[in-house]
């Protein structure tokens, strides 16, 4: 077999070249799985063991665990110390890179923190160029004004509507000015909300919240909080709470960054994000787990309340504590909760516009301002527990001093409600005989700007079913209402209520009632923003569905700061118009509070879902039935930029003022008229020309019997023949 | 305006109608009886009884000296106005659903209802007019079958030989009665069944009122739309006010569904709209159901509407509906 032979002399030429390249294994010489670990504390030798074990805890609690195998520790050997840093291997690029994140920047005690370093960048940061290089400057992107629609130069408010799957934005003012201002397609999303000063405008959508702005209504921000179902806003629009039934998951590979969700959020429902850069600040569970006594309670909405200032923000564990987390760290105030035994609920103090102003005062000047801005303020209540009364309390914040306490008995429930203003606080207290078979009501109002918090108490004999302050004002209005049938609501059953007004007597200082309204079914009661007028409605009924409009200033030409009410007490209140909005559902003032828009919307019922806007006399503007109508709401102002001086300026020279305004009204007026004119007018020639071109044809078409008739009936005499025939003859004997 | 009430029928109206004069008003309803009253009082002239089912429709002639009616007992009578006699019967396979008299006085109209096999058919017949009127012919002089949807209003035009027509579908029609032959159609008229069919007072147009919520004013020569009347509600009768620009519309949701809507919703009112410009005027209220037909007085002096309720009201129109003059004083032709 020579040729055998000749194969295997030849077997070291044979060129195996290509196959060792197939098979090559490639030596990875990168050390992307090595970190650098900076800022580790300098310790001799008798520490070491110590030291290693506690860096390998620090690090699998932040979730990226590290063996002491794979630490490796530099030594000096002249010192007989280590030289503070160390390196670390990881099982893979991936891990090294986690690791990175959650460690780097941890404090490790006191003194240390450490930092964290690829091993392959040392090359790179140790032949840095020292030379100082000019960065290159980024070009300036103007943002959008965000507030641009308040520019508007009529003025004139917005709002958006929902319906279907389409949102719709709309400008509202006079007759001739409403249009639409814009058409976004925005897609499948839960409902749109406006943001407190009306700046963004949020939509819900199953991966998270975006926030829309601008004249061109690009998106702005988004938060990625998958399965999202309530978000809330801060009042001074800087942060965002979302909320999801859904606890939260972060499965592998998901993006990370600071506007995202980390695994040590997992399993919470609320977040906490900053608005302006989008990122998480923190997340919290619902305590939907505990129950109180009568068995699941409802998730209470806003679950996280904001002071007014956006300095904090609060949440209550029903029973234990309020625990108040300092913005924007979000860490504990104090480090600890306020530990209240019992308590239910709690309210912070609005501001005023006066302190508002202190507050942005203050900010302006910067730290060195000498005053300081005026404290919050928190109210809360704890209910009777064996011997203890329940009892009311207000606290200032962040001083956490008790400035009120009021004790109360007999009480079942208990709703706390602040005048916008702050000046008032009335705690609407539900209260039982001692039977516990009846409920009664009563009204502790405390005189919050008045020194020691004087309270007053109004006692009612029914059940109070709604309350609420007018805005700015003195006065309030409570729907009560005796019904038997409270309490157990039935289809077609409408409860029968009273309205009552109230006013603060400045002279005996106290509330004293201005005006019941008996026999009504109102359940809503919405005073315009800027209070003096106000609307009940009957809403979520069946059968009933009236609007009232009410004036509490009717007779006084216009209200000024400060002045005495001199007339009969409760003769200025005037009923300005009465109106009916089938299945009304929502009842909305505008920020102006010349205009108010009912609703019914399709999430409630599908009969005749619409809206329709009114003026504050109860007159019908615009009325639009559409089905699946879901939302309707207007767009928010914020707080006016006009000085005191400047508004009391304009208050003065109102006159002067509304004068360019009803010229411009008249002129409107004027335009409309004469197209309307114009129009009709060319109607009515359209028709007439039709009519003599049709009479002319018939004429032709040999329609002369009619015009002959027609003649024939103008010759005609008229007589007048008395017909009298009888017709039937019948004679019946009728038997007693 | 304070209305008559007429109290008269058991159940609902299902046509009203005046006579050339406007003194008599004629009322026929589901309870089988035809009543005729005095308009300017109220006052019940007679009935005229005879039929044995719904009376659906009815007619009189120029000189108030016969009425013909058709009912849902499959016959068309022939009645004396003066006697209240029935002067002759005529008997078909299925009810009679609307009958009308020729301008003419010697021709009538009817349309027989599709059911049972039959076919929905047109029959117009010669009035013998001379005798005690008992003389009639039974046979139709003609008599034709619309291909497609249904008829359920008809009337006489002003041109010879030639009826117009309101069809279940929507469409309205020309037919030449003599031929049967479609002269020509608007198949898209309405959306929705037409409910009624009124002329103008020399016919050159006419105003049709449907279930799809509008009302709309035709040239009955060439079927063109000239105006429209859209409410919110579904219509069941349309009327022209003579020597005023307005049109009256009366409808309201069918007896079944009333229920899931609210009655305040005024949707049981006469509307009254203004011809040339398509917008609304005013709201007559009143009737507690549907309003199934209104008439207006030949000289404009008053209106009445039949209810679902069973009454009749009549409304002579106050002196400040003839003086006010709300759109100025554009000068419009009738």
């Amino acid at each position: 077999m020579p040729g055998l032979t000749q194969n295997v002399d030849n077997i070291e030429d044979i060129d195996y070249s290509d196959i060792e390249a197939k098979y090559k294994v490639d030596y990875d010489g990168s050390f992307d799985n090595t970190l650098i670990v900076d800022g580790v504390p300098i310790i001799d030798n008798s520490k070491l063991e110590r030291l290693l074990t506690k860096i390998c805890k620090e690090f699998s609690r932040k979730g990226v665990p590290v063996k002491q195998d794979d630490i490796f520790m530099p030594w000096d050997e002249a010192t007989g110390k280590s030289k503070g840093y160390l390196f670390m291997d990881f099982r893979n690029s991936h891990d090294a890179n986690n690791a990175l994140l959650a460690m780097n920047n941890h404090p490790f005690d006191a003194k240390h923190i450490f930092k964290l370093n690829r091993f392959d960048e040392i090359e790179k940061f140790a032949n840095m160029d020292e030379t100082y290089v000019e960065p290159e400057q980024e070009e300036y992107m103007p943002r959008e004004h965000l507030r641009a629609w308040l520019t508007d130069p009529q003025g004139r408010d917005q709002y958006v509507v929902y319906r279907g799957d389409d949102v719709e934005i709309f400008w509202h003012g006079k007759p001739s000015q409403c249009e639409l201002a814009y058409k976004p397609d925005w897609k499948d999303f839960l409902y749109v909300s406006w943001s407190p000063l009306g700046t963004y405008i949020a939509t819900l959508h199953r991966q998270g919240v975006r926030l829309w702005g601008g004249p061109s209504w690009k998106p702005q921000q988004r938060f990625a909080h998958p399965l999202v179902k309530l978000i809330d806003f801060s009042p001074c629009e800087n942060y965002i709470v979302t909320w999801s039934n859904e606890s939260i998951i972060v499965p592998d590979g998901k993006p990370q960054g600071p506007q995202y969700f980390s695994p040590e959020d997992e399993g919470n429902n609320l977040a906490v994000w900053d608005i302006k850069t989008g990122h998480l600040l923190r997340t919290f569970p619902t305590n939907s787990g505990t129950e109180g006594p009568a068995g699941k309670r409802q998730m209470q909405w806003p679950a996280l309340k904001w002071s007014p200032d956006d300095k904090f923000v609060a949440r209550v564990s029903p029973g234990q504590m309020i625990s108040v987390h300092e913005l924007p760290s979000m860490f504990l105030h104090d480090k600890k909760s306020l530990k209240i035994e019992g308590v239910v609920d709690f309210e912070w103090c609005p501001l005023s516009d006066k302190d508002r102003d202190e507050v942005e005062k203050v900010a302006s000047v910067g730290a060195k301002g000498a005053k300081k801005a005026p404290e919050n303020m928190i109210a809360y209540w704890t209910p009777e527990v064996a011997n203890q009364p329940a009892r009311v309390t207000l606290l200032s914040f962040p001083s956490r001093t008790i400035l009120r306490q009021k004790n109360l008995f007999n009480v079942s429930e208990c709703k706390l409600h602040w005048q916008n203003q702050g000046d008032f606080l009335c705690v609407k207290v539900d209260r039982h005989t001692k039977t516990k078979k009846s409920i009664f009501c009563n009204l502790e109002i405390f005189r919050v700007r008045e020194k020691d918090f004087p309270v007053e108490v109004v006692e009612l004999k029914d059940t109070v079913t709604d309350f609420s302050w007018e805005p700015k004002g003195e006065r309030f209005a409570i729907v009560s209402t005796n019904d038997p049938n409270l309490g157990n609501p039935g289809p077609g059953i409408t409860i029968k209520t009273d309205v009552s007004f109230y006013q603060l007597d400045r002279v005996k200082n106290d509330f004293k009632l201005l005006k019941t309204l008996p026999n009504r079914t109102s359940n809503a009661i919405r005073w315009s923003p800027r209070g003096r007028f106000v609307v009940l409605a009957t809403v979520g009924s069946s059968t009933k569905s009236e609007l009232e409009f009410w004036d509490l200033d009717f007779t006084l030409e216009d209200r000024r700061d400060g002045q005495v009410v001199k007339e009969d007490w409760g003769s200025s209140i005037q009923s300005l118009g009465l109106a009916d909005h089938y299945g009304v559902t929502d009842v909305e003032w505008d920020p102006s509070g010349r205009y108010l828009a009912t609703s019914a919307s399709a999430w409630t019922h599908t009969l005749e879902n619409g809206y329709a806007l009114w003026d504050f006399r109860g007159q019908e503007l615009l009325k639009q039935i559409q089905d699946r109508f879901k939302q309707f709401l207007w767009r928010p102002r914020p707080r006016t930029l006009l000085t005191r001086e400047q508004q009391k300026q304009i208050r003065k020279n109102l006159k002067e003022f509304s004068r360019v305004f009803e010229e411009e009204d008249q002129r409107e007026s004027e335009n409309v008229n004469t197209e309307l004119l114009a129009l009709r007018r060319r109607l009515v020639d359209e028709w007439n020309a039709w009519r003599a071109r049709s009479t002319k044809e018939l004429a032709e078409d040999g329609g002369h019997d009619h015009v002959k008739e027609k003649q024939s009936e103008e010759d005609k005499e008229e007589i007048e023949v008395w017909v009298e025939d009888i017709i039937e003859q019948i004679e019946e004997e009728v038997e007693d | 305006m304070r209305p008559i009430l007429l109290q008269g029928h058991e159940r609902s109206l299902t046509q009203i109608k005046y006579n050339r004069d406007g003194d008599l008003l004629f009322s026929c309803s589901k309870d089988h009886v035809i009543n005729v009253w005095y308009t300017h009082n109220g006052e019940r002239l007679g009935t005229y009884d005879g039929h044995n089912g719904t009376v659906w429709t009815v007619d009189v002639d120029s000189e108030s000296m016969y009425m013909v009616s058709g009912s849902a007992d499959n016959q068309l009578r022939l009645w004396n106005v003066a006697t209240g006699k029935c002067l002759y019967t005529w008997e078909f396979p299925t009810a009679v659903k609307r009958v009308a008299f020729s301008e003419d006085d010697k021709q009538v109209v009817c349309i027989t209802e599709q059911r049972m096999g039959f076919q929905c058919t047109i029959r117009v017949f010669n009035i013998n007019r001379t005798g005690d009127g008992t003389k009639q012919s039974k046979e139709p002089a003609h008599m034709f079958s619309p291909v497609g949807s249904k008829a359920t209003v008809c009337a006489f035009t002003s041109q010879p030989g030639i009826i117009f027509t309101g069809h279940e579908s929507g469409k309205v029609a020309l037919f030449n009665y003599k031929t049967g032959e479609e002269v020509d159609s608007n198949e898209r008229a309405h959306g929705d069944v037409v409910t009624d069919l009124q002329m103008s007072p020399d016919k050159t147009y006419c105003i049709t009122s449907s279930k799809d919520k509008s009302a709309r004013i035709h040239d009955t020569k060439t079927l063109d739309v000239i105006k429209t009347f859209t409410t919110e509600t579904p219509l069941n009768s349309a009327a022209i006010a003579p020597n005023k620009p307005y049109v009256l519309l009366g409808g309201g949701q069918e007896a079944m569904s009333v229920t899931t809507t609210s009655l305040r919703q005024g949707k049981f009112e006469t509307r009254f709209w203004h011809k040339v410009f398509e917008e609304e005027v005013g709201r007559v209220k009143g009737h507690f159901g549907p309003i199934n037909t209104i008439a207006v007085h030949p000289k404009g002096i008053s209106y009445a509407s039949g209810g679902e309720d069973g009454f009749v009201r009549v409304h002579h129109f106050d002196e400040s509906y003839f003086k006010t003059q709300p759109y100025g004083d554009l000068q419009i032709e009738d």
